[in-house]
């Protein structure tokens, strides 16, 4: 396995870490369809959110927030109108959320979560 | 609500108007949206400030960064407002303190290391700020000297984002850097020349004289090798040193033209002599964006030569007329007019003919009569008739040079001592009106309240009614003669006076 997808898997991980403890459920994780694949579903009280996990060593190549481009943000919006689709059942709103997570190999891993980006 | 709100300036022409600059950081993706009318080099800004802020070591947070740039109608240009832009994102990020930065105004460019470069035209923008009413300014350090021109305003000078943003309690340690100053100016002492060099031609060299102590506009005639450059050249030197005023002024043009202004202001008269082939934009101002100073406005408050000025194309000279007229210059655009200061000295040279040679007393002209009326008609009956002093300068001949080496030659120094008195004389006598020169007043006050008895005018009474003079030769005259009376010191011209200022304008008769 390449050592980027390794990378992206532990951010995931501890990005849901996050989102637990900050008190949401998480519905599903990766979820796939055609169009793509959403990192984590989750549920925020009575909100659905769409959580899109980025995650860098190191932000030589930039912050991992600005990989985000509207293209993919775009992208975003329509999967979750996939996975709405494919779960009928009532949500009172949907949101899309960025989180960050820096995992530089020394020292401390950051984790940065924008809400409602989109 | 992070937002951070603090002032910079937008210069317009010679007026800066205070831009205030307002940043708001909204939890969303990283983005910079800098909003408000900017031009494409300020609109680069947000590159240039998010990479400043990284690079010295306090970076902007990633999130959406709005700029707004008030009042938004207001065209904005250049980049001298990065270092605005960079302190209020800052103060919204909470990295410095919001109330400190929105009492100063800050202007200068950001380097993408950080540090500040210095900018043109900031002695005109701090002169902004202090009519505005801030008392303190931050300007890079290759500015501060220019800037303390200022009375009455605070400088603070930094070489680097960093080090502003300490400034204005950001908690950092300090990290020098070497600050970015103007390259040193090249040393180019103006020589003027002395007036003791002009051999022969005493009529010229007291012609230069009563337009120096009367601010009359000069037109020379004369063949090649007469001397008219010589004595032009030889005019700004008779000037008296400029006002406090005047002198803030011509620094102010000086700076915004990207000229070295130095650590105290210009104390003499500038002179400029364009070329004959500027075009009107070179020499009153223009361009599409920026809309920059011409030649003309860099002779404010001195002396503008026009050598060679038949060669000038007719819409360039004519343009002339209304800085003439008015003292100041107007550029008109779509958007706004830019105003920079128009009140020069004029001093046309010209040739009686395309070879040069007509009238000259040792040689032939070749031109034919139509090509020499053609060749002076280029120079419009109204440019010239706002031209007191007109006067045919002849080639010295042998004998004039060995009897000039026996007589004394007035020096510079001297002259500029009449051309003093003189000018206090006139100030004195018209300090009931709102003249301080013999140059500004109108003819309707020269008929009028200053009215010269009969037995006075009556050489030009005559030409008058003979045809041979106009009214406004007339004014022109009796504008001159008061010059010539001031000069002499005697209270009103006298007959003497008279004959000798209509001498002074015979020039195209002959």
């Amino acid at each position: 396995m390449a050592a980027k997808d390794d990378l992206g898997r532990r951010g995931e991980a501890i990005a849901a870490e996050h989102l637990t403890k900050s008190g949401m459920q998480l519905i599903e994780r990766n979820w796939r369809c055609s169009q793509g694949e959403i990192d984590i579903v989750a549920r925020a009280g009575s909100e659905l959110v769409f959580v899109e996990v980025k995650t860098r060593s190191g932000t030589s190549f930039g912050h991992p927030l600005e990989a985000i481009t509207t293209r993919k943000l775009a992208r975003l919006r329509r999967l979750a109108a996939a996975w709405c689709a494919a779960h009928p059942g009532a949500a009172a709103g949907v949101r899309i959320d960025a989180i960050a997570v820096l995992l530089p190999r020394v020292g401390r891993v950051e984790i940065d979560h924008v809400e409602r980006i989109f | 609500m992070a937002l951070g709100r603090t002032q910079a300036v937008s210069l317009l022409g010679m007026r800066g108007a205070i831009v205030e600059i307002e940043a708001d950081i909204s939890s969303n993706l990283p983005a910079f949206v800098l909003i408000g009318l900017p031009d494409t080099a300020l609109n680069e800004a947000k590159d240039r400030v998010r990479a400043a802020a990284t690079n010295s070591g306090c970076a902007l947070p990633h999130r959406k960064i709005t700029v707004n740039l008030s009042p938004a109608a207001l065209p904005k240009h250049g980049s001298g407002f990065d270092l605005a832009i960079a302190l209020a994102s800052l103060a919204a990020a909470g990295i410095v303190r919001p109330e400190s930065i929105d009492r100063v105004v800050h202007l200068g460019e950001l380097g993408l290391d950080g540090r500040l470069r210095p900018l043109h035209g900031i002695l005109p923008a701090v002169l902004a700020v202090s009519r505005a009413g801030f008392r303190t300014v931050m300007v890079p350090t290759g500015n501060v000297d220019e800037a303390s021109l200022v009375p009455g305003v605070r400088v603070i000078g930094v070489s680097s984002l960093r080090e502003a943003a300490i400034w204005h309690g950001a908690r950092f340690d300090p990290r020098p850097v070497e600050p970015i100053l103007f390259p040193p100016p090249v040393e180019t002492s103006r020589d003027d020349g002395d007036l003791a060099d002009v051999i022969g031609n005493e009529d010229a060299v007291e012609a230069m004289l009563v337009a120096a102590a009367g601010g009359h506009h000069v037109f020379l005639l004369g063949p090649p090798g007469a001397g008219k450059t010589m004595l032009a050249a030889r005019l700004p030197g008779l000037l008296p040193d400029l006002g406090p005023e005047a002198a803030l002024e011509v620094s102010s043009i000086r700076s915004l033209s990207g000229m070295p202004v130095g650590q105290t202001l210009v104390a003499r008269p500038p002179f400029e002599s364009p070329h004959h082939t500027a075009t009107a934009a070179a020499l009153l101002g223009g361009g599409s964006a920026v809309i920059r100073p011409g030649a003309a406005a860099r002779a404010a408050n001195g002396v503008l030569f026009l050598d060679e000025a038949p060669e000038f194309s007719g819409a360039v000279l004519d343009a002339l007329r209304q800085p003439l007229e008015s003292g100041v210059i107007s550029i008109h655009r779509a958007n706004a007019v830019a105003q920079y200061p128009g009140s020069f000295q004029l001093v046309m040279a010209a040739n009686p003919c395309p070879c040069g040679q007509y009238g000259a007393r040792d040689s032939d002209c070749t031109c034919g009569p139509s090509v020499r009326r053609r060749y002076l008609g280029r120079i419009s009956g109204p440019l010239l008739d706002r031209i007191d002093i007109q006067l045919r300068v002849q080639r010295i001949t042998s004998a004039q040079l060995r009897m000039s080496s026996e007589r004394p030659h007035i020096t510079t120094a001297e002259a500029r001592e009449r051309v003093r008195v003189a000018r206090s004389r006139a100030r004195e006598r018209l300090s009931s009106t709102p003249w301080t020169l013999n140059s500004q007043t109108t003819g309707t006050w020269l008929r009028g309240e200053a009215r010269l008895p009969s037995v006075v005018t009556v050489s030009i009474d005559r030409a008058l009614e003979r045809g041979g003079l106009t009214m406004r030769g007339y004014d022109r005259v009796l504008r001159v003669g008061w010059t010539l009376s001031d000069l002499d010191g005697t209270p009103t011209p006298t007959a003497d006076h008279i004959g000798r200022a209509l001498y002074l304008r015979k020039a195209m008769a002959s």
